[in-house]
C-alpha cells in the first residue's frame, strides 16, 4: 500500500477538517480527492506529506509512518500545494534548477521524467515564474515535484482557477505519468475530474461520502434519474419543482435532473407521468428520459443539506 | 442614512473590531510616552570621576569632598599622577577627570593662581557639554565659598575635551548610526524575507524538502550576511569620506566587530518571523523589537546612564548598545580588543543565544 | 435588430491596450435585457479588462461601448450607480455583520432607511437568514457568503448585474442554488453578465461568448455553438477554439 489512513483526525479550534478518516491508496493509483472548498483536502495532504500533526489516528505513506518518520518521507515525497508556491522573481529554469538542489537531485538526471512537461515550457525558460500564465505556472509547480523523481506525487487542487484547456491538458500528463508506475493522489473541486482518476474519494466537510472507482460511484447512485429538457428553463424548473412526486430537481447544464419520491417504480413509469404534468403545465416541447447518473449527483444526494449558516 | 455616514460608520466598526490595531493604538502612547521621557535626559548624573591630586591637602581634600557630595558625581578613582588616566578612559571607566595643580593650597594661600584641569571624555553626545558645566560648577561654587570668608582665590579650571576635542557632532552620532542602520537591514530584511515565503506558499515546499531547519536559516542569514557587509562598509566609507569622523583605531577590527553585530541582528530578525506568518506583522515586530530600542536605548542618542536603572538594565539587552561602545571604542577612541574584548564576548554570546532559539522555535510542520 | 430600449450592454470594436499589448481587441457585442449572458475564456484571454471597462473601472483605447444606457468614455460615475457587481474576490466586510454589511451598501448607493428595511427582510427571508442578521460574515460558510454577496449586489435594484466567477470552490448544491437566484433575478428583468471557469454553468447561460486572445471567438446560445462547432459540451467547444493558441504562455 502507498498510503494508509487510519481514523484520521484533524481539528482547527471548533472546526473538525478531518473527521475519522480511513482510506488506502495502492501504489500505481491514480488517486482522486473530489470535494469543495472546506472539505479537508488540503488538511488531509498536509497530514500526509507530514506538515501537519494530527489529533487522532494513524496514517502511513510508502510504508513509513508520518508522524515519525518526517525526514526518511520527505526525500521520497513530492508535494505540490495549492496555489502556485513558486518563487515568482526566479527564472523558469531557475526554480527548476533549485527544486532539483534541494532534494540532491540534478535537472540532467531526471529530465526524462520530466520532459514531456518541461518541452512545453522550455520556449519560456527564462520567463519569470511570475510572468507566466496560470497554466503555464501549474506546469512548472509540477515539474518541480517530479525534479527529484519522488516515489508518490501529492497534488492539492493543481487545476483549480486554470481554464478548461489547461485543465485537461494537465490531466493528459498525469495520465502518461501514471504510465512511468508513479502513485498520484490528486485533490479537485471539479466534478468531472473525477472521471480522469482510478479511483476516487468523495470529501465534504471532514467526511468520505464513497470510496471507489468513478463508474462504480456514479452506479451506485440508487434510485431511478431523470433527465428533462425544455426550451423555458427557468419556468422549467420552477414547475417541475411544483409536480407533487418530486424529489429532487436539479439543473445539470441544459437539462433537469429529476428523481421522483415515490420508491419501486420503473423509469419508463415515472418519465410517462412526468411528461403528462408537463404536457399540462404547458410545456408542449418537453421531453423526458431516463439518464445514467454522474459523480455529481451520486455526491449531491450523499452529500446531505449544505452546512447551515448560523 | 447617507452614502458618507455609512462609509464612517463602517471604518469605526472596523477599528474597533481589530483587537489587535486597537491594543497598539492605546498602549503604544502610552508606553512611548513612559520610554521617550525617561530615556530623554540631558542632564547627568553619576559621572565617573577619577581624582588626580599629587600633593593631597585641606584645600584639595574639601574640594574633593565636594564632588564627592553631589548626585552629579561618583568619585571612583584618586590618582597621584595623570599616568593612569588613559587606559581608564580608554575602557570607559572613567568618564571625567580632574587634576590638581601640585602644592595646590599652599598655591591658594599664597594668592597664587591654582590650577584645576577638567578632562571630560566627550565621545558620549550630549553628555560632554553637561559633564564640564558641572565640575566647572562645583569648582566655582567652592571659589565663590572661599572668597566670602576672605583672600582671594583663583581657581583655574580648564577644559579639555577628549576623543572628540572638535565635539563634531557627527562624531557622536556616526559610530551609533552604523549600528542602527545594520539592524534595519539585518532584522528587517530577514523577517520579511522568511515571512514572504510563509505568505506566497514557497514555505511549505521547502519544509516539505530534505533541508533542515538550519540550512534554511544559516541559508538566509550568510545571504543577508554578504548584503550586511557591504552595508558595513558602504556605511563606514560614508562616514570617513563625507563627515569625517576619524578612525583612530583598526579599520579590521571594525569591519570584524561589523560583521559579528549583523550576525546578532540576523539572528533576531530570524526569531522574530519564526513566530509570524505575515510580512506585516513581522515588518511591526522587527521594527518594534529591533528600532525602537536601539534608538531609545544603545546609547546611540540618549545617554544610558541619566535612564533610571529598569531602563538601563534593559538596555543591556539590546545588541547596538554594545556595538554603539564597540564603534565608539574603535572609531574615537582608538582602542582595540584589549579594552573591547567583555563588550565582543558579549555580543558572541547573545548571537548563539539567538541562533540556537531561532533554530528551535523553527517548526518543521505547520502546526 | 434588438430596438436601443432592449440593449443592455453594447460594445463596438471595443479595444483597449497597455503599452505594446493588446488586451481586448476589438470586440463587438449585444447584451440584451434581461438575458443571463455568459462571458467565459482563459485566463489572459482578455476577460477581466474587459469586464473593467463595462464596469467603469477602465477606459478604452478605442471603440465604444455602452453599459445601461450610459457612455463609458464620459458616464462612467452613472454606469457604477445603475449596476451591481460582486466578484470572487471581494463580497462582503468579513468583520460586520450580515445587517450592517446591507445597511452599509443601502447608503452607498442612496436608499431610504425604510427601503433598506424592506429589502432587507425580503432578502433574509429569501435566504433564509432571517436568525442570523446579526453573525458577522466571517462566520457563514463560504457558499452562504456567496449567495448573500450576491443578493447585496442586487439591493439597489439594478438593470444590470455584472458576477465574476461567482461560485468557486463552493459545493455543487450550493453552486445550484446560487443559480436559482440568477434565474430568478433574470426572470424579474435585471440583465446577468457572469463568468465562470464551470462549463456546466455556461450552459446555464441564455447566451454565451467566448474570448480568445483578446477577441471574441464564439458568441450565441449554447445550443446554437455546440451544432456550430460540432461538439457535445461547452467543455470541448472551448477546446476547440482555444486549441490554436494553446501553446502560448
Amino acid at each position: 500500500m502507498a498510503v494508509t489512513i487510519d481514523s484520521l483526525v484533524k481539528r482547527f479550534g471548533e472546526t473538525t477538517a478531518v473527521d475519522k478518516v480511513t482510506l488506502e491508496i495502492a501504489a500505481g493509483e491514480l488517486f482522486g480527492f473530489i470535494g469543495p472548498d472546506g472539505a479537508g483536502k488540503t488538511t488531509l495532504f498536509r497530514i500526509l506529506v507530514t506538515l501537519l500533526l494530527p489529533d487522532a489516528g494513524r496514517a502511513t505513506v510508502l510504508g513509513r509512518d508520518v508522524t515519525t518518520d518526517v525526514w526518511e518521507l520527505r526525500r521520497r515525497v513530492g508535494y505540490m500545494p495549492g496555489r502556485f508556491s513558486l518563487y515568482p522573481d526566479l527564472s523558469v529554469e531557475e526554480n527548476l534548477h533549485f527544486f532539483a538542489s534541494v532534494f540532491g537531485a540534478s535537472v540532467e538526471a531526471q529530465y526524462d521524467l520530466i520532459a514531456p512537461i518541461y518541452d512545453q515550457l522550455a520556449p519560456f525558460k527564462d520567463r519569470r515564474a511570475g510572468a507566466l500564465s496560470g497554466g503555464m505556472k501549474q506546469k512548472l509547480a509540477l515539474c518541480c515535484a517530479l525534479v527529484h523523481r519522488p516515489e508518490i506525487l501529492f497534488l492539492d487542487e493543481p487545476t483549480t482557477g486554470v481554464d478548461a484547456v489547461s485543465r485537461r491538458e494537465f490531466w493528459e500528463l498525469l495520465a502518461r505519468l501514471k504510465g512511468t508506475g508513479l502513485t498520484i493522489v490528486v485533490s479537485t473541486p471539479y466534478m468531472d475530474e473525477a472521471n480522469r482518476c482510478g479511483r476516487v474519494a468523495l470529501m465534504q466537510r471532514g467526511r468520505m461520502l464513497g470510496i471507489d472507482a468513478p463508474s462504480r460511484i456514479a452506479a451506485s447512485f440508487g434510485r431511478p434519474l431523470l433527465r428533462v429538457r425544455a426550451d423555458r428553463r427557468y419556468p422549467l424548473l420552477l414547475a417541475t419543482r411544483e409536480y407533487p412526486n418530486a424529489a429532487t430537481v436539479f439543473p445539470f447544464g441544459d437539462v433537469l435532473h429529476f428523481t421522483d419520491r415515490r420508491d419501486g417504480l420503473p423509469p419508463e413509469e415515472i418519465a410517462r407521468e412526468l411528461l403528462a404534468y408537463l404536457h399540462q403545465r404547458g410545456f408542449a416541447d418537453a421531453q423526458v428520459e431516463a439518464t445514467a447518473p454522474t459523480i455529481e449527483d451520486t455526491f449531491m444526494a450523499r452529500m446531505g443539506e449544505p452546512e447551515k449558516a448560523a | 442614512m447617507s452614502a458618507f455616514a455609512g462609509l464612517l460608520r463602517k471604518e469605526w466598526l472596523h477599528i474597533r473590531r481589530d483587537r489587535r490595531t486597537l491594543l497598539v493604538v492605546i498602549f503604544m502612547p502610552i508606553i512611548q510616552v513612559i520610554l521617550f521621557g525617561y530615556a530623554i535626559r540631558t542632564d547627568v548624573s553619576g559621572i565617573r570621576l577619577a581624582v588626580v591630586d599629587p600633593s593631597p591637602d585641606a584645600s584639595t581634600l574639601e574640594l574633593r569632598n565636594r564632588f564627592a557630595g553631589t548626585d552629579a558625581f561618583r568619585v571612583v578613582r584618586v590618582l597621584p599622577n595623570a599616568g593612569a588616566l588613559d587606559p581608564l578612559f580608554a575602557s570607559g571607566a572613567i568618564q571625567e577627570a580632574i587634576l590638581f595643580d601640585g602644592d595646590f593650597g599652599n598655591k591658594l594661600a599664597r594668592g597664587l593662581p591654582a590650577r584645576v584641569l577638567v578632562v571630560v571624555d566627550a565621545s558620549e553626545p550630549n553628555s560632554g557639554s553637561a559633564m564640564e558645566s558641572y565640575a566647572i560648577g562645583v569648582i566655582q561654587s567652592y571659589q565663590r565659598d572661599i572668597a566670602t570668608k576672605g583672600g582671594a582665590v583663583t581657581i583655574v579650571p580648564e577644559a579639555r575635551m577628549r576623543f572628540n576635542p572638535t565635539r563634531a557632532s557627527s562624531n557622536l552620532f556616526v559610530p551609533g548610526l552604523i549600528a542602527f542602520v545594520l539592524t534595519i537591514i539585518s532584522a528587517l530584511m530577514t523577517a520579511i524575507s522568511l515571512t514572504r515565503e510563509k505568505e506566497t506558499g514557497t514555505m511549505e515546499i521547502l519544509l516539505v524538502s530534505p533541508l533542515r531547519p538550519l540550512e534554511i536559516i544559516v541559508g538566509k542569514v550568510l545571504a543577508y550576511l554578504v548584503i550586511g557587509f557591504v552595508s558595513v562598509l558602504l556605511v563606514v566609507a560614508e562616514a570617513r569620506l563625507v563627515f569625517a569622523v576619524p578612525l583612530q583605531g583598526s579599520l579590521f577590527l571594525l569591519l570584524a566587530e561589523g560583521l559579528l553585530f549583523i550576525l546578532t541582528s540576523l539572528s533576531l530578525g530570524i526569531l522574530i518571523s519564526s513566530r509570524t506568518s505575515s510580512q506585516r506583522v513581522a515588518m511591526i515586530g522587527a521594527l518594534a523589537g529591533t528600532m525602537l530600542p536601539t534608538i531609545l536605548l544603545s546609547g546611540f542618542i540618549f545617554p544610558i546612564e541619566s535612564m533610571p536603572w529598569p531602563l538601563r538594565l534593559i538596555s543591556n539587552a539590546v545588541p547596538a548598545k554594545w556595538f554603539v561602545l564597540i564603534a565608539r571604542g574603535i572609531m574615537l577612541k582608538g582602542v582595540g580588543l584589549e579594552y573591547l574584548w567583555p563588550q565582543t564576548l558579549i555580543l558572541l554570546a547573545m548571537t548563539v543565544v539567538l541562533v540556537g532559539a531561532a533554530t528551535r522555535s523553527f517548526r518543521i510542520r505547520l502546526a | 435588430m434588438t430596438a436601443p430600449n432592449e440593449v443592455a450592454i453594447e460594445a463596438r470594436e471595443l479595444t483597449r491596450r497597455f503599452g505594446s499589448f493588446t488586451a481586448v481587441d476589438h470586440i463587438t457585442f449585444d447584451v440584451r435585457v434581461g438575458e443571463v449572458f455568459g462571458f467565459l475564456g482563459a485566463n489572459g484571454a482578455g476577460k477581466t479588462t474587459a469586464i473593467r471597462i463595462l464596469t467603469g473601472l477602465l477606459s478604452p483605447t478605442s471603440g465604444t461601448a455602452r453599459v445601461a444606457g450610459h457612455d463609458v468614455y464620459t458616464e462612467s460615475e452613472w454606469i457604477k450607480r445603475r449596476i451591481g457587481y460582486m466578484s470572487q474576490k471581494f463580497s462582503l466586510y468579513e468583520d460586520l455583520t450580515i445587517a450592517e454589511n446591507i445597511r452599509l451598501y443601502g447608503g452607498i448607493y442612496d436608499l431610504s432607511k425604510d427601503a433598506v428595511r424592506d429589502r432587507m427582510s425580503r432578502m433574509l427571508s429569501r435566504l433564509g437568514l432571517e436568525q442570523s442578521a446579526g453573525t458577522q460574515v466571517r462566520a457563514l460558510p463560504l457558499g452562504w457568503r456567496q449567495k448573500l454577496a450576491f443578493s447585496v449586489a442586487l439591493l439597489h435594484e439594478p438593470s444590470i448585474v455584472f458576477l465574476d466567477e461567482p461560485t468557486s470552490g463552493v459545493d455543487p448544491i450550493t453552486r445550484r442554488q446560487f443559480w436559482e437566484l440568477i434565474y430568478e433575478a433574470a426572470a424579474r428583468g435585471t440583465t446577468v453578465f457572469v463568468t465562470t471557469h464551470y462549463m456546466d454553468e455556461a450552459e446555464y447561460c441564455d447566451r454565451i461568448s467566448i474570448m480568445v486572445a483578446g477577441r471574441i471567438g464564439a458568441l450565441g446560445t449554447p445550443a446554437e455553438l455546440k451544432q456550430q462547432f460540432g461538439v457535445e459540451t461547452i467543455d470541448e467547444l472551448f477546446v476547440r477554439l482555444a486549441r490554436p493558441t494553446a501553446g502560448a504562455a
